[in-house]
Order: structure tokens, then C-alpha cells, then sequence
């Protein structure tokens, strides 16, 4: 007999696993006094599920029961599914019990809206309250905010949680007219800014002061659906963009639509989901945060979509020849970091190993540089420049062919970089 | 050429070191006395392992290196493989050599072969933090067995002191047939004396509860929701979680949990 509990779980996990996100870093909590938990600042992905992605937190719906009918959702209204509900203290049981086992970081909470926004953030919070306060859990805690909840309920949610976030759901505000009439990205923007104005808030006055409570120590996240509506990837990353300079979100999630329904106005059930892209937007999004990129680089008029055949970062290069080869032992960091094929670790490796004499190529793979890419953008102590040099086509064309096992195009999901 | 023969601990390492300055040795080859074997050429030193000075080479570095090198060399030592000791030992006689900075030039094969030693035990590390799967005795023990590929107990520990500090647990090494327990106050190293290690360091059903095989039940049951088979990818998946880790996981194992 398959228990009650075990019934609920599977429904409400099922309902919860198209959000991508499973980060469980970024916390800043330690268990003081013999509590339970204590955060890990790089996060643990304690399992993996078979199509890759990381098992961090327990991610669940408190309930599948939704009054809103949104297209692209399995838990919208019109589908007929099984429907099910947690209790408080089912959800607060099975986090502690997971996390005494080792099983996860924490919990990702998030919910179907039933009756109203407010009704249902207040169970939420009552959720995440008795986890800290009564069972004195430092372990992760993602909170979904419900959109149109009251400023009061969000605001207090940030005491507990260690991020909060909302989907965007569509990257425009088009596609979301045409499949969720009842949403709009402004029903998105003022909570992300109201938890955004307290997080800064906190954070300045914990400079002052030495006891400030954290507020969303971890920050805030969305998510947008890619491949449903007919977006370019310009517009999903120049949106991306102007979120994470409006509302200093930690992270953009990029999800490939996976069809599920028979709605006309969506990719055909049984479409493959578009894996390859997906990876794609998220190498550029990459590049925006941590290669010093900025997204007019890399996706603009000229060049709305992003290269299936080959990385981002080397379709930029191969654009500016002009700037390479670069000099590895003399240029700048930032430039060594825009080489293909070399990362930040490998980066920083060598700007560091250079004060003690000159680096070769074969020190530079050892190192952990790509040389079948880098090569043709570098100058290092035992390769120098060649005549005539090799026009971009030509330079796309030995690197795919001698790749080419690895860069078939396919919509299996890669690993970044 | 000599040949040093230390008995394979930290300490026995930093005295071999010591040592190869006392004797004027620079040009050492480092073994463990698992690892030895004679050499035909040149002499045999066998290493006597001396507390006082390991501290003082290990003070020495603590000199001249920063905190995160010292726990690379130290990771280092715990893959327990022959040319980690040779990699440690030879890093060490550099910095006392040239100076600390000598660690940021990854031209040098010691500096590289330390730092990639130590990326590899770390990982490895990281690993148990993630895949430890805790089940609760009868009498409210969380135990765990793991079989790692390096010797990384002695860095996990405080991890899960910080984090299970209000329960009592015990993670074994099956391997190396040592464990740590605490005690809700502190961690010691343990060992089980009577049962042969392998099997009986291994618990049975019957000495679980009855909520623990519900737990695992329900662990399962999320874990086979929490995919979407549209998006299967075998590859990547072995690729994260490789074949012999698996024997840890609640969710890999099929229906009821036993070993």
C-alpha cells in the first residue's frame, strides 16, 4: 500500500520540477547553540536526476490547486490532473526529516494560488516561520513569492527565507498577453524591487550596525521559458540584463519549454525541448557575469541569435579578429579572460605564473587551457604569429572539424564550458 | 639518489623533510613504507617518525605559506598516492628554499602536481559532503558507510559537526576501516574491534526503524518525480553522479534499502 504522504509528494513534485533552479548557495546561516543545519556557501547538489540537472532542495507545491489558467503550466486550472495539498506540518516534517538524512540543502517552496495571492503567501511564511523559529532549521530555504501578495507578508517571508524569487514566465510581455492574460511582468517587477529595496536596505545598515537581522542573505532569482513564444535571443538576454541591473537578481534561469499540452498556441506536444539553446543562453549569460561581457557584444541587430555549432564566446572572437592574437605573456587579465578556451581558473593561473618567467603552450594545457581553441587566438614563449594569417571561416572550420564528435548539434543539454 | 622510507602519516612525511636537511639530502625520492621498494642504486634511509620536528618544518611553512596552501599540501598527502608524497615533499623544500611566492608559479611540476592533487581530493571531498546518506538506528544513531577514493574523513568532519550538531552520528570508511562519531559534543576517530569490518560496520534492516524505511521510501519516490523524462540524459547524469558512488544513494538503491 502506497501511503497518503508518498501520494501527495509525488503530485507535488511532480508539479514543481519545471523550475530549474535548485541553487542552495549564497547562504550565510550558521547553526549557533546546537540548532539544526548550517549553510554551505558554494551549495551541494546532493543527487542528480537522470536528465542531469542538481537534486539540492526538496522542491515542492504546497498545493497544485491554481486558480489561474496559464498556457504553459501543468497545474493551470483547465488541465485535468490529480490535485493535492500539503498540511503545515508535512512539509516542515519531511524538510527536517531529508535534511537529517543528508538528502538535501533545504526546501524550495513554492505553491499553486488558491483562493488568493495573500491567503496562500500566508501559508507559505507560517511554512517557513516554524521551520526557523520552532525547529530552529539553518539549512536553505527558497521561498517562491506569490505575485499580488500584500508588501507586509513579502517583506516578513524575507526574514526567513535565504531567496525569494518570481518567474517571469515569458521573456515579453507579448508572449505573456497571448498564454497567461491574467499575469503581466509588472505583477513580477514590484515585488522583486520591494524585496530588492529591503536586501540593500539591510545590507547598508549592517555596515553600521552590528546585529541587523539577514534579509534574503542568498537574493533573488527568475526564470523565463524559452522556445514556447517566438523570441530572439537577444530579446530573452537583453531582458535578462536589465533584470539583473534593475533588481540585482543572483541569477536569470533560462528553461527550455518542454510541450505539455495540445494548445494551438504553443510547440506541439511530443517536440523535442530545446536543449541546445537553452545552453547556449546560459554560456552568454555566463560571459555577462563573470567575463566581463556586456550583452551588446555578444547578441545585437546584427547577430540576434546565438551560433548553435560553436560556444558564444568563440563566435564573439571570431567576429573581432582584429583584437587577437593576444599576448599571453604580457596582456591583461580581462583580455586573457576573453580567449576561447581559456576560464577564469586557467586565467587567473597564468597572470599569476608569468611573474616568474614565460609561459609555453605545453605549460598552458597543464594548466587547464582549451589549446584546440585557444590556439588560434594567442601568442605564447613558443608559438608565434604566422604568416597569412587564417581568416575566420577557416579558423570556425578546424576547430568544428577537429571537434567535431563533440559539437554535433543535437538538443542534448551540455555542460557549460 | 637516495630513497627515503616514512611510514605514510603526515608527521612521518614533515620529519622526512627535516631530515633531508640534517643530512644535506636535497635530491630525495620520497616513498611510503606500503609503497617501498629497494633501489639498486644509492642508500636507504628509513625515516623515524619525530612529533617535534614535524612541528617545526610544519611551523616553518606556516611562515611562509598562506592558510589555503598549507591545506593544499595537506590534501595532497591524503590521496595516498606515491607521487602526492614525492609532489608535497618537494613543494615543501622549495618554499624553504626560494620563499613562499615560489607556490604561484604553475610552470613548476610540484606546484601543478600539488594544486591538481589537490583539486582531485577536494572533489572528492565535496563528494561525501553530497552523497553521505545518514539512516537512523534503533537507539536514534544517524550512520552512514562511504568507501572513498581518497582519505578525506579528516576533512569532512566539522562539516557535518557544524551542520548535525543536535544529533549523534557516525560516518565509517569501509576501505580504510576507521569512522568519526559525535557524540552530540565532539568528533572522534573510531574503529570497530571485533566484527569483521567490512560486513559488520554495515548495518541491517532490522536495526532500523520503522519511520526511517519510510523516510527512504519517500526519499525515492520524490526522487523518481523530480526528473522529466523528455529531457532524459544518461550521460550527463553518470557524469555527475559517477557508477560508484551509487552504492551510496538512498534513491539508487531498489525497494526495501539493504546492503
Amino acid at each position: 500500500m502506497i501511503p497518503r504522504i508518498q501520494e501527495k509528494l509525488s503530485i507535488l513534485a511532480d508539479a514543481a520540477k519545471y523550475d530549474v533552479s535548485c541553487a542552495s548557495s549564497g547562504g550565510t546561516r550558521k547553526n549557533v547553540g546546537k540548532g539544526l543545519g548550517d549553510s554551505h556557501t558554494s551549495g551541494i547538489c546532493h543527487s542528480y536526476t537522470e536528465d542531469g540537472r542538481c537534486v539540492s532542495l526538496l522542491k515542492i507545491l504546497l498545493t497544485n490547486h491554481c486558480i489561474f489558467d496559464c498556457a504553459f503550466c501543468v497545474s493551470r486550472r483547465s488541465n485535468d490532473i490529480k490535485r493535492a495539498a500539503f498540511t503545515v506540518r508535512e512539509v516542515v516534517d519531511l524538510t527536517i526529516s531529508f535534511y537529517r538524512r543528508n538528502y538535501i540543502e533545504g526546501l524550495f517552496l513554492s505553491s499553486g494560488i488558491f483562493k488568493n495571492a495573500d491567503y496562500t503567501m500566508e501559508r507559505l511564511l507560517a511554512i517557513v516561520k516554524k521551520l526557523r523559529t520552532e525547529e530552529r532549521f539553518n539549512g536553505y530555504i527558497h521561498l517562491k513569492t506569490i505575485p499580488g501578495a500584500s508588501d507586509e507578508l513579502i517583506s516578513q517571508a524575507g526574514f526567513y527565507a535565504d531567496r525569494m524569487s518570481i518567474n517571469l514566465e515569458l521573456p515579453t510581455e507579448a508572449g505573456l498577453k497571448t498564454l497567461a492574460p491574467e499575469k503581466s511582468h509588472d505583477l513580477v517587477k514590484k515585488p522583486l524591487k520591494l524585496v530588492n529595496t529591503s536586501m540593500q536596505a539591510y545590507r547598508d545598515e549592517g555596515k553600521r550596525i552590528k546585529h541587523v537581522p539577514t534579509f534574503v542573505p542568498a537574493g533573488q532569482s527568475t526564470q523565463m521559458v524559452v522556445g514556447a513564444t517566438a523570441e530572439t535571443d537577444k530579446d530573452i538576454m537583453h531582458i535578462a540584463d536589465s533584470f539583473y541591473k534593475n533588481y540585482g537578481l543572483r541569477r536569470v534561469y533560462y528553461s527550455g519549454y518542454i510541450p505539455i499540452s495540445n494548445d494551438h498556441r504553443l510547440p506541439m506536444l511530443g517536440s523535442l525541448p530545446p536543449l541546445l539553446r537553452e545552453n547556449r543562453l546560459y554560456q552568454t549569460d555566463w560571459l555577462m557575469r563573470f567575463y566581463g561581457f556586456h550583452v551588446t557584444e555578444l547578441l545585437n541587430d546584427d547577430h540576434p541569435f546565438l551560433d548553435t555549432e560553436i560556444d558564444p564566446k568563440l563566435s564573439w572572437a571570431l567576429r573581432n579578429l582584429h583584437l587577437f592574437p593576444v599576448d599571453i605573456n604580457t596582456a591583461a587579465y580581462e583580455l586573457i579572460l576573453r580567449v576561447p578556451g581559456i576560464g577564469v581558473t586557467s586565467a587567473r593561473k597564468i597572470v599569476q605564473s608569468r611573474r616568474f618567467g614565460k609561459l609555453r603552450s605545453d605549460q598552458l594545457r597543464k594548466i587547464g587551457v582549451a589549446m584546440n581553441r585557444a590556439m588560434h587566438f594567442i601568442w605564447c614563449a613558443d608559438r608565434i604569429p604566422s604568416l597569412g594569417s587564417p581568416s575566420a571561416m577557416e579558423i570556425r572550420q578546424h576547430i568544428l572539424s577537429a571537434g567535431s564528435r563533440k559539437n554535433t548539434p543535437s538538443s542534448q543539454q551540455l555542460t557549460l564550458f | 639518489m637516495n630513497a627515503y622510507v616514512f611510514d605514510g602519516t603526515f608527521p612521518g612525511l614533515l620529519t622526512a623533510v627535516f631530515e633531508s636537511y640534517e643530512r644535506q639530502t636535497p635530491d630525495v625520492i620520497l616513498c611510503s613504507v606500503d609503497d617501498y621498494q629497494p633501489l639498486l642504486l644509492g642508500d636507504t634511509v628509513t625515516v623515524a617518525t619525530v612529533e617535534e620536528k614535524a612541528r617545526r618544518v610544519w611551523n616553518g611553512l606556516a611562515k611562509r605559506l598562506e592558510r589555503e596552501w598549507m591545506a593544499r599540501l595537506y590534501a595532497a598527502f591524503l590521496a595516498e598516492q606515491p607521487s602526492g608524497y614525492q609532489h608535497v615533499f618537494s613543494l615543501v623544500r622549495l618554499v624553504f628554499d626560494h620563499g613562499g611566492a615560489v607556490v604561484g608559479d604553475y610552470r613548476n611540476p610540484h606546484v601543478l602536481g600539488v594544486s591538481q592533487l589537490d583539486r582531485k581530493v577536494h572533489r572528492e571531498k565535496h563528494r561525501m559532503e553530497a552523497f553521505v546518506r545518514f539512516q537512523q538506528l534503533v537507539d536514534g544513531l544517524y550512520y552512514a558507510t562511504v568507501d572513498p577514493d581518497f582519505n578525506v574523513l579528516p576533512l569532512i568532519a566539522r562539516h557535518f559537526q557544524n551542520r548535525y550538531a543536535d544529533q549523534r552520528w557516525v560516518i565509517y570508511d569501509v576501505k580504510r576501516r576507521y569512522g568519526m562519531y559525535y557524540d552530540g559534543d565532539q568528533v572522534d576517530e573510531v574503529t570497530f574491534s571485533e566484527t569483521p569490518p567490512r560486513e559488520g560496520a554495515v548495518p541491517q534492516a532490522d536495526q532500523f526503524t520503522a519511520s526511517e524505511l519510510l523516510y527512504q521510501q519517500l526519499w525515492r519516490a520524490y526522487f523518481d518525480h523530480a526528473g522529466i523524462p523528455s529531457r532524459k540524459n544518461t550521460k550527463l547524469h553518470i557524469q555527475h553522479v559517477p557508477k560508484r558512488y551509487w552504492k551510496y544513494l538512498t534513491e539508487k538503491q531498489p525497494v526495501p534499502f539493504q546492503r
